[in-house]
């Protein structure tokens, strides 16, 4: 069973095709990775699938849904979370005030205009667990643009778990974070839930290799070729548009 | 402790963000003192109450949800000539007027926000700007209802609620200006402190994100819009009952301006920014104009190169805190 999936897709900017006529599948449970040198058109795929950009053509499946014209908020609460390459939290709010809004929304408790915000003691002991698997716990009442960058990386995951995807699209994660806090982020992102189907967009092999299970490298908008890590790692068409130019990076 | 507790305590720190301060309690009791304590300057504390709740309004707007407006008169003239045309019309109960004229601008809001939430904050500007320009020339060639350039008269002014007279009476009416002011007050305090003002805060702090964690970003922008709306309709519901004629400086842009002015003077995103500024902005105007009338813009235009270089978001406000916050820290180095 696919979690997530796209037919035909494509978006055309003018003459410029960033996404053309993909077809991804994601599976249920899959760590999936999607990999590809830089302007392959990660950034716009993600973007299609999370409603951000409308696609030229084709469809986008979450489940059975056809999600192709539903508004990013919406996708969201069909089951779809995403991160941010670069961060992209709401700095003047505090750790434990972002969680708690996130799972208000997710309870369809957010237009609720008269009642204390935070005065749920369920939300806010949910809230509480998250930031403590987050790492979050001993600044949950800082203002969020004042926490060190390591922190604020994990805040941008927890946000989008809080919101309990079923499709979890992670977008470099561990973009930017200093080497010495790298560690913290990748032990997240193993530890994420078993049963959430995480689709890793990333730059770093280290880190695809350690983690996916499946692997599909986009380039030039086009889905290249996909398969098992062992299987990617060894392609040598992989290696000449690819890997080869990892060096130069 | 159990989880349970400390879930307590951190939701305790949440909600603890919307009880009141001492200074607050402090500000409206001094208020309410001046009903008895201040009657030669009914007139003009009737003015800035006002002024106040209108200020209010736009800060629901930008302080919380970052919609910047030029044109927030038009949901003021607007309230206004419902309410003088429904008390000639129906009843001059002004309670009822009131609730009249925050229904229609708050419809009139609804409707417009649709334009205002297209694009960005020029965007924005440009068309709240056309909105009040809009309005103003409709209430300018209706004259056969609005009375055109003469404005409306002969709006009667009953006893509120059938007891309290305010008609001709400063005092009475300047406790029931003030009156309606708390009120609504305490209403938006509720409303910025609830997971619904939350949202607001998150998508005025970041839209994207605050669509990719499920907020529906322009409902919710719609919402706040038409609550702004119908504040500002029963502001100047407010100056209707108050003052004798109905004219087009009520929705003129000068009146856009103005409060915007008072509210970036005030400081915006904490509800007293409205408040502060136009207090300041009238009681300068008054005494700084009657000295030097050339001298009064000068002063305005001052202080708003000031607060913009240095106070964006709390106005006059945070030089204050700044000032102490630099004591503090001379005070133990």
């Amino acid at each position: 069973m696919n979690a997530l999936e796209t037919i035909g897709l494509e978006k055309r900017f003018g003459g410029i095709v960033p996404t053309n006529d993909v077809n991804l599948k994601v599976q249920e449970g899959a760590r999936h990775a999607l990999i590809g040198p830089n302007g392959a058109g990660k950034t716009t795929l993600i973007n299609l699938l999370t409603g951000v950009l409308k696609p030229s053509k084709g469809r986008v499946k979450l489940g059975n849904s056809d999600i192709t014209d539903l508004s990013p908020h919406r996708r969201v609460s069909l089951g779809m979370a995403r991160t941010f390459q670069i961060n992209q939290l709401f700095a003047d709010l505090s750790p434990i005030e972002a969680i708690t809004l996130v799972i208000g929304e997710r309870e369809k408790l957010g237009a609720n205009f008269w009642r204390a915000f935070g005065s749920d003691e369920k939300i806010v002991s949910e809230t509480k667990a998250i930031a403590r698997q987050f790492g979050l716990a001993d600044v949950l009442h800082e203002r969020t643009a004042s926490l060190p960058y390591g922190k604020q990386r994990q805040l941008e995951i927890a946000l989008a778990i809080a919101a309990k995807p079923r499709v979890l699209l992670l977008d470099e994660p561990a973009a930017g974070v200093p080497e010495a806090e790298r560690h913290e982020i990748l032990e997240t992102v193993a530890a994420l839930p078993k049963d959430v189907t995480v689709l890793l967009i990333e730059h770093d092999m280290d880190i695809v290799f350690g983690f996916a299970d499946r692997i599909s490298v986009l380039v030039d908008g086009k889905l290249f070729v996909e398969g098992e890590p062992k299987e990617i790692e060894n392609d040598p068409r992989v290696r000449a548009v690819y890997l080869g130019e990892r060096t130069d990076d | 402790m159990s989880s349970l507790d400390t879930a307590k305590d951190a939701s305790n720190v949440m909600t603890r963000k919307r009880s009141w301060h001492w200074l607050e309690y402090a500000f409206w009791l001094a208020a309410a003192a001046s009903v008895f304590l201040l009657p030669s300057q009914h007139a003009l504390l009737t003015q800035i109450a006002i002024w106040s709740l209108f200020a209010l309004s736009l800060d629901l707007l930008l302080g919380y949800a970052g919609i910047v407006s030029l044109g927030h008169a038009a949901y003021f003239g607007f309230g206004a000539y419902v309410a003088a045309l429904f008390a000639i019309n129906f009843t001059g109960e002004p309670v009822t007027g009131l609730l009249v004229a925050g229904v229609a601008a708050g419809l009139l809001g609804l409707v417009t926000s649709l334009l205002v939430l297209r694009g960005t904050d020029l965007t924005r500007l440009m068309v709240t700007l056309g909105i009040a320009l809009v309005m103003y020339e409709i209430a300018n060639q209706m004259s056969w209802l609005t009375g055109g350039a003469d404005g409306l008269t002969g709006m009667p002014v009953n006893p509120v609620l059938g007891f309290f007279p305010i008609y001709f009476r400063q005092a009475n009416s300047y406790a029931y200006v003030l009156v309606v002011l708390f009120v609504l007050f305490v209403v938006a305090k509720r409303i910025v402190h609830s997971p619904f003002g939350y949202s607001l805060r998150a998508i005025k702090g970041n839209p994207l994100r605050a669509s990719s964690i499920g907020i529906p970003n322009n409902p919710r922008l719609i919402a706040v819009y038409t609550i702004a709306a119908a504040y500002a309709g029963i502001a100047g519901a407010l100056l209707a009952q108050t003052t004798p004629v109905v004219s087009l400086t009520y929705i003129d842009f000068q009146r856009s301006a103005d409060v915007l002015l008072m509210l970036i003077i005030g400081g915006t995103g904490y509800l007293y920014g409205g408040i502060i500024g136009s207090a300041l902005f009238l009681v300068a105007q008054k005494f700084i104009g009657n000295i030097t009338p050339q001298y009064w813009e000068f002063w305005i235009g001052f202080a708003l190169v000031v607060i913009a270089l240095f106070a964006r978001d709390r106005g006059l406000f945070s030089i204050v805190e700044r000032i102490a916050a630099w004591r503090k820290r001379g005070a133990k180095p």
